[in-house]
């Protein structure tokens, strides 16, 4: 299966179909950071590797946008068509919690401490179809 | 020994929507009322420390105030813009550098949310363009974490935009005058879960300016000097929960709030306990009532029995963003943090009218934070 075009392909990488997210890992005391950085803010060194942060979670906090946000946000809806949706951070495995969308944006299905999976959605449309961002979903039950 | 410096004049152009003036134009008007009040003439100002967000350069004020040559240095922090220009005046004094500082700040926002740029703040185009680099998600993300991990609850954000509005109905100079019912904020739409839309400010107009100079000569100018026991200002540390974060680290670390609060009560060798009446930086519900513990006046989680007990009332031991704060006010970037300093020396000279502290106030507080984790504290002593 073809991957999605996404707004930013190096924040992800595939594994088979599955998508994980992409960060960087300091060299001197492995401190984890999304998006990948060229230093460390936390011991200021400056060797950083690529770290794949993986693709499960749990909901650590949430908001729903309840407005459409002014440029430069681009998903090009108006004020008519503008549907909410859920933003939140994502704790995963190193700890480390990624503010990202939610495909979920209602009030009674979202709790702190839900597990969550990586995904990919549509959130944008230009001539050449359809622009991806990665969102988390709830997991689906294993 | 260190010395001294007392603020001998306040000024201010009330915040709100003023169609027919420039930013700058609020500035000058704030400015030449701060002088007035220190009864001294522009060209006796030895330095001069302004900014605004986005109406302009602050050191085009001389033009409309005079061409006198003085070192005008334009500060550029944020939310956190006035107390930076404050803490940098005072330190021009406290080195002997001038006799007479001034502090200004002014702005003029556009309608609806700030629209921040990502490269502005060291960030990726993407984090804009997805939709996640908005303020009011970050105020609603980190209260949503703090109720979850200290027990608040909604009520707390009710109450706090609630007292602001009712303090804005006792203040002339208030942009929001009207008291509004506990179901009016508790049922307003939803802007960013859980805040909803009374439980923010607006970005709006207005000026404000201070005067300094040495205390011991302080008298000689204003009947009522309000001396500066501290002015300071930190950014933040890693793995704090900052505005404007794609992540957040593993290992939380204190906020910048948090470190100025204490260096600044270090500095005066005073407690918060001493404190009679305060200012915290209310963008939000939420971040009033975390402030509120961030500059140790209460402990975590305690906040809510503080509002429900009207603690935090003009007459209660807390009182609380007297004015209105940027609820009732709206929040002018540039001025913002000297509106702040301007009512705890109106409460602490006793001119507070309507919305006066009782009980001879003499230590005041005041708490700005803003993008990207920078805080701003200062002690004020009648």
């Amino acid at each position: 299966m073809p991957h999605p075009v996404l707004a930013r392909p190096d924040l992800i990488r595939f594994e088979g179909d599955t998508p994980h997210l992409v960060g960087s890992r300091c060299d001197e005391c492995g401190e984890v950071y999304f998006p990948a950085t060229d230093s460390c803010t936390r011991c200021t060194a400056t060797r950083m590797s690529p770290h794949d942060l993986g693709h499960r979670g749990t909901l650590w906090s949430w908001t729903i946008q309840g407005f459409l946000p002014k440029a430069p946000y681009n998903g090009g809806e108006t004020a008519e068509t503008f549907q909410p949706y859920g933003v939140g951070y994502v704790e995963l495995g190193s700890g480390i919690k990624v503010e990202s969308r939610l495909t979920v944006a209602d009030e009674a299905k979202l709790q702190i401490g839900m597990p969550l999976e990586l995904t990919l959605i549509p959130y944008r449309r230009t001539d050449d179809g359809e622009v991806h961002t990665f969102a988390f979903r709830p997991a689906a039950s294993a | 020994m260190t010395q001294d410096v007392a603020i001998i004049g306040i000024g201010l152009h009330p915040f709100g929507r003023h169609d027919t003036l420039t930013g700058r134009a609020q500035g000058a008007i704030a400015l030449r009322a701060a002088l007035k009040d220190a009864g001294i003439g522009w060209d006796r100002i030895g330095i001069a420390y302004g900014g605004s967000h986005d109406a302009g350069n602050a050191d085009a004020l001389c033009n409309d105030l005079g061409l006198t040559g003085l070192p005008f240095v334009n500060v550029a922090n944020g939310c956190a813009t006035g107390g930076s220009a404050l803490a940098s005046a005072v330190a021009a004094i406290r080195s002997g550098s001038a006799e007479f500082a001034v502090a200004v700040g002014f702005d003029k926002h556009p309608r609806g949310a700030f629209n921040p740029h990502p490269r502005d703040w060291g960030l990726p185009d993407w984090y804009g363009e997805t939709g996640l680099m908005l303020t009011t998600q970050f105020f609603a993300l980190k209260t949503r974490r703090y109720m979850h991990d200290h027990g608040i609850t909604e009520d707390a954000l009710v109450r706090v935009a609630q007292r602001a509005f009712r303090n804005g109905a006792l203040n002339p100079q208030a942009w929001r005058r009207r008291e509004m019912s506990y179901g009016e904020i508790a049922e307003s739409m939803p802007v960013n879960l859980p805040l909803r839309q009374y439980m923010f400010c607006n970005p709006a107009e207005g000026g404000a300016a201070v005067v300094l100079c040495p205390a011991e000569v302080a008298k000689r100018y204003h009947a009522k000097p309000i001396i500066v026991k501290a002015a300071v200002v930190r950014t933040r540390h890693h793995g704090s929960f900052e505005v404007f974060s794609p992540a957040l680290a593993a290992q939380q670390a204190p906020a910048p709030t948090v470190t100025a609060s204490r260096a600044a009560f270090e500095q005066a060798g005073v407690a918060p306990r001493d404190i009679d009446v305060l200012q915290l930086q209310d963008t939000d519900s939420g971040s009033e009532v975390i402030h509120m513990a961030e500059n140790g006046f209460c402990e975590h989680g305690e906040q809510e029995r503080l509002l429900r007990d009207g603690e935090t009332e003009i007459g209660g031991r807390l009182p609380i963003n007297t004015d209105g704060g940027c609820l009732a006010n709206g929040e002018p970037i540039g001025a913002s943090g000297l509106r702040q300093v301007i009512e705890i020396c109106t409460q602490l000279r006793q001119e507070a009218g309507a919305r006066q502290v009782p009980g001879n106030p003499r230590l005041g507080y005041t708490h700005v934070y803003g993008a990207p984790g920078v805080s701003g504290v200062t002690i004020l002593q009648r």
